[in-house]
């Protein structure tokens, strides 16, 4: 009887979750059981456990009753998750980063021989992985939903389908890093998680992406606003980059290894486009997204131009694809494709550009504000960021540029002006917006800790982009020097040992960006500890009240 | 034209698809014709597939994520081709799944590292790099001579790279085993291996322990074959078949 009373009280969306788990935990524990492979034993444990702790969940919750669905108020509780898992990720993925920079600096201390998977070649995609898709991939499906019902005036769509989405790609993540760590990889950068996980990332995608249709399907204002043109993009782009550039057939349906459907030139520019494209979709629509909402809302400023915004938009998802190719300047890849890479990729400035302009005009008539408002000023140097690696970025594909600084440290440097500055910048400066509306506060426990968090982690990503110049065309000139005799000046050691006090700087850079999220987190503890204000402020009322 | 553009903005569905066109061209012009022009990979002798031993051998160089910081993929610049050797062609990795060119060079490029140094070199560089180089930054890797090599599937990782393109014959695939044990000992008649991969294939114990069959082995052969197929001596790179 009490099961009857709590289907009535629950969704049916609950009930079919429930039961998907529990298939999923089976399969996930006869998979384990017939595996003869270890390494994907291991990961079937964690699947196991995970779909059974999600069953557990939704048992309890569906006997209380706790699901049921409340269409006046916005779903705000897994933004909030997200928000947390966000600075979670953040602070394990820099301090991945900051292990491997100290190995870079000092190897006879930062290796364990006995620690195989701590070696370099392990941890290095732990750290990109982390950076990228846990904090970056959190970020954006924290502030998508937040935007999207927003901007709709919607709840979120399909019930606990946005819980869904958010444990899976926890779920993903932690196979992911677990593989690493394990053994476990494709070895193709930024893809490098095996095929098993690759499928659950794309069952959980599919589900974010309909969550997201799916609000924008209720939404009670006629026009999509432009941020969510810019997360949809991202979201259907990145399912096809990673649908695409998996394709590998598995050893064994019960065994971790596969081989690339592609090989050679072919696996090398398919990789490429799904590379670049993860900078130009992952990195950059998704963030352009969070601009696009926080920045106006920041400033209480209208975005400066519509039109631009739609110039920006459509030239900038048509440009970028086409990118991939300068990443294999000089190689075996077919001259004519790297040249139409290259020229995309200077063309690609431009959009680049008109994006970063609509961003920081956005503040006209409100500059005064970054005086005073730290979050504002982050945000606003993200976008500065923005543009300068957007700038750089068609520098170094220039055929002749690239002939210098690839395979260099430069590339690493232009990477992190991108990352820390641009895409780290601009989600803790949607975070720090995001945690009082979202907790119903009042303001933040400490604008001077943001002040700190601000000055540490950019005098930190300075130190961090100098020393890869200098290393970077520093190392990229000793390759290719000559003594007047006509011979090559430096043996290859010569000039890894020539960038040791870069290595050291870099490291401290990379410490500095980590404690600036530290405090970070710590400020975002104390406020969410904050007493409740009197008066709720407007943001996170019902969704009647936040009519704009 | 702005007005047009209010329609994408009511209907999600036009402007969904209206992102998948927009984003599919690039793609499409790009990497399709790779698939199909023939003059995208060169014709050129000497290229066979990976034997059994250094199958197994790259698939650690997989497993470690030694791409990250080696590249194989020499450019055809002057310096690199007088550091590392003659510019890699297509031809080189067309077997590689996946391709293993790396963007970075923390170390040196390893295209052509095969046949440059000794095997016992390698071994005691890969256990522990800095006591031969010593301003190295390599982590070690003393945990390869440890470890039996998996050999038993094999087989299964061989015929799964021949449904993926790769042209091992049926004989090649049963004998697969045999014959990677046969490389590792030169006194076993491994008469399929040279059938199959020709007669220049290396054998011997790589390790410099004959007793067992380790991780070791497999890496080092795999290091000693790299960029050695092709006979940069009669290529000629300015021939027709070869220009791109």
């Amino acid at each position: 009887m009490s099961e009857n009373l709590a289907q009535q009280d629950s969704p049916p969306g609950a009930v079919a979750l429930l039961i998907l788990s529990a298939a999923g935990a089976f399969l996930g524990l006869m998979a384990t059981a017939l595996s003869p492979d270890p390494l994907f034993r291991l990961e079937g444990w964690i699947f196991t456990l995970a779909a059974l702790a999600g069953a557990t969940a939704l048992t309890v919750g569906v006997a209380n009753g706790r699901y049921r669905p409340d269409p006046g108020r916005y779903e705000d509780g897994v933004i909030r998750a997200g928000a947390i898992a966000t600075l979670f990720w953040a602070i394990v993925g820099m301090l991945a980063g900051v292990l491997i920079a100290l190995q870079l600096a000092w190897p006879r201390i930062f290796y364990f021989p006995e620690f195989g998977f701590l070696n370099f070649g392990r941890l290095r995609p732990l750290h990109t992985s982390g950076v990228i898709f846990a904090f970056g991939g959190n970020a954006l499906i924290a502030t998508s939903f937040y935007v999207v019902q927003r901007t709709c005036r919607a709840r979120l769509a399909g019930g606990l389908a946005g819980w869904f989405v958010f444990w899976g790609y926890q779920l993903f993540i932690v196979m992911a890093a677990v593989g690493y760590l394990a053994g476990i990889t494709e070895s193709r950068e930024y893809a490098e998680p095996e095929w098993f996980v690759d499928l659950w990332l794309t069952v959980v995608w599919v589900a974010y992406l309909l969550v997201f249709l799916g609000t924008i399907w209720k939404r009670k204002e006629p026009h999509i606003y432009v941020a969510n043109w810019f997360y949809l993009a991202f979201i259907v782009t990145v399912a096809m980059l990673h649908i695409v550039n998996n394709l590998s057939l598995p050893v064994s349906l019960l065994g971790s290894k596969s081989y690339s459907a592609f090989a050679g030139v072919q696996d090398a520019l398919t990789q490429w486009w799904y590379g670049h494209n993860a900078v130009g979709f992952f990195l950059t629509a998704g963030f352009l997204a969070m601009m696009y909402y926080f920045v106006p809302k920041r400033a209480e400023k209208p975005v400066y131009s519509y039109r631009l915004s739609i110039v920006h938009f459509w030239s900038l998802i048509f440009i970028y694809i086409w990118a991939g190719p300068h990443h294999l300047h000089y190689t075996a890849l077919p001259q004519w494709a790297q040249t139409l890479g290259m020229t995309f990729s200077v063309m690609l400035w431009m959009p680049s550009w008109g994006g970063m302009i609509n961003g920081l005009m956005t503040l006209s008539g409100a500059w005064d504000k970054l005086r005073t408002d730290p979050v504002l000023r982050m945000m606003a140097v993200a976008v500065g960021f923005y543009g300068m690696s957007t700038f750089e970025g068609p520098l170094m594909s220039i055929r002749a540029v690239n002939a210098l600084s690839h395979y260099t440290d430069w590339t690493i440097g232009h990477v992190h002006s991108g990352a820390l500055g641009w895409v780290g910048f601009i989600s803790f400066g949607a975070v720090y917006c995001l945690v009082p509306w979202l907790w119903k506060k009042d303001r933040l426990y400490s604008n001077a800790l943001v002040e700190w968090h601000f000055w540490i982690a950019t005098l930190g990503l300075l130190l961090y982009i100098a020393a890869m110049w200098v290393s970077g065309i520093g190392e990229g000139l000793l390759w290719r020097e000559y003594t007047p005799q006509g011979f090559l000046a430096n043996s290859f050691v010569e000039t890894v040992s020539a960038k040791h006090v870069e290595n050291i700087v870099r490291a401290l850079g990379g410490l500095m960006y980590l404690s600036g999220a530290l405090i970070m987190a710590y400020n975002i503890y104390r406020t969410i500890r904050q007493p409740a204000p009197a008066v709720l402020p407007e943001a996170s009322g019902p969704i009647v009240a936040a009519a704009a | 034209m702005w007005k047009n553009h209010s329609k994408l903005e009511r209907h999600s569905l036009l402007l969904v698809l209206g992102i998948l066109l927009v984003v599919s061209v690039g793609g499409l012009v790009e990497i399709s014709p790779l698939f199909y022009l023939e003059s995208t990979i060169e014709k050129v002798k000497g290229v066979r597939p990976y034997t059994p031993l250094e199958q197994a051998g790259r698939d650690i160089y997989v497993r470690e994520g030694c791409y990250v910081c080696h590249s194989q993929m020499i450019r055809p610049l002057r310096d690199e081709v007088e550091r590392y050797g003659p510019y890699s062609l297509a031809a080189e990795s067309m077997y590689d799944h996946p391709f293993q060119w790396g963007s970075k060079r923390t170390g040196p490029d390893l295209a052509r590292v095969g046949g440059k140094y000794s095997d016992a070199w390698h071994v005691q560089h890969l256990t522990d790099p800095r006591s031969v180089v010593p301003e190295s930054v390599m982590p070690p890797y003393a945990f390869l001579s440890e470890k039996d090599l998996k050999v038993d599937d094999i087989e299964a990782r061989l015929r799964t790279l021949t449904r993926v393109g790769v042209p091992y014959t049926e004989t090649a695939l049963k004998n697969a085993r045999a014959d990677l044990e046969a490389q590792v000992d030169p006194t076993a008649s491994g008469a399929s291996l040279a059938r199959y991969y020709g007669d220049k294939v290396n054998r011997r114990d790589f390790d410099g322990d004959p007793d067992r069959l380790t991780e070791m082995d497999a890496l080092v052969a795999y290091l000693q074959m790299l960029g050695t197929l092709v006979d940069f001596r009669t290529y000629e790179a300015g021939a027709p078949e070869n220009q791109r």
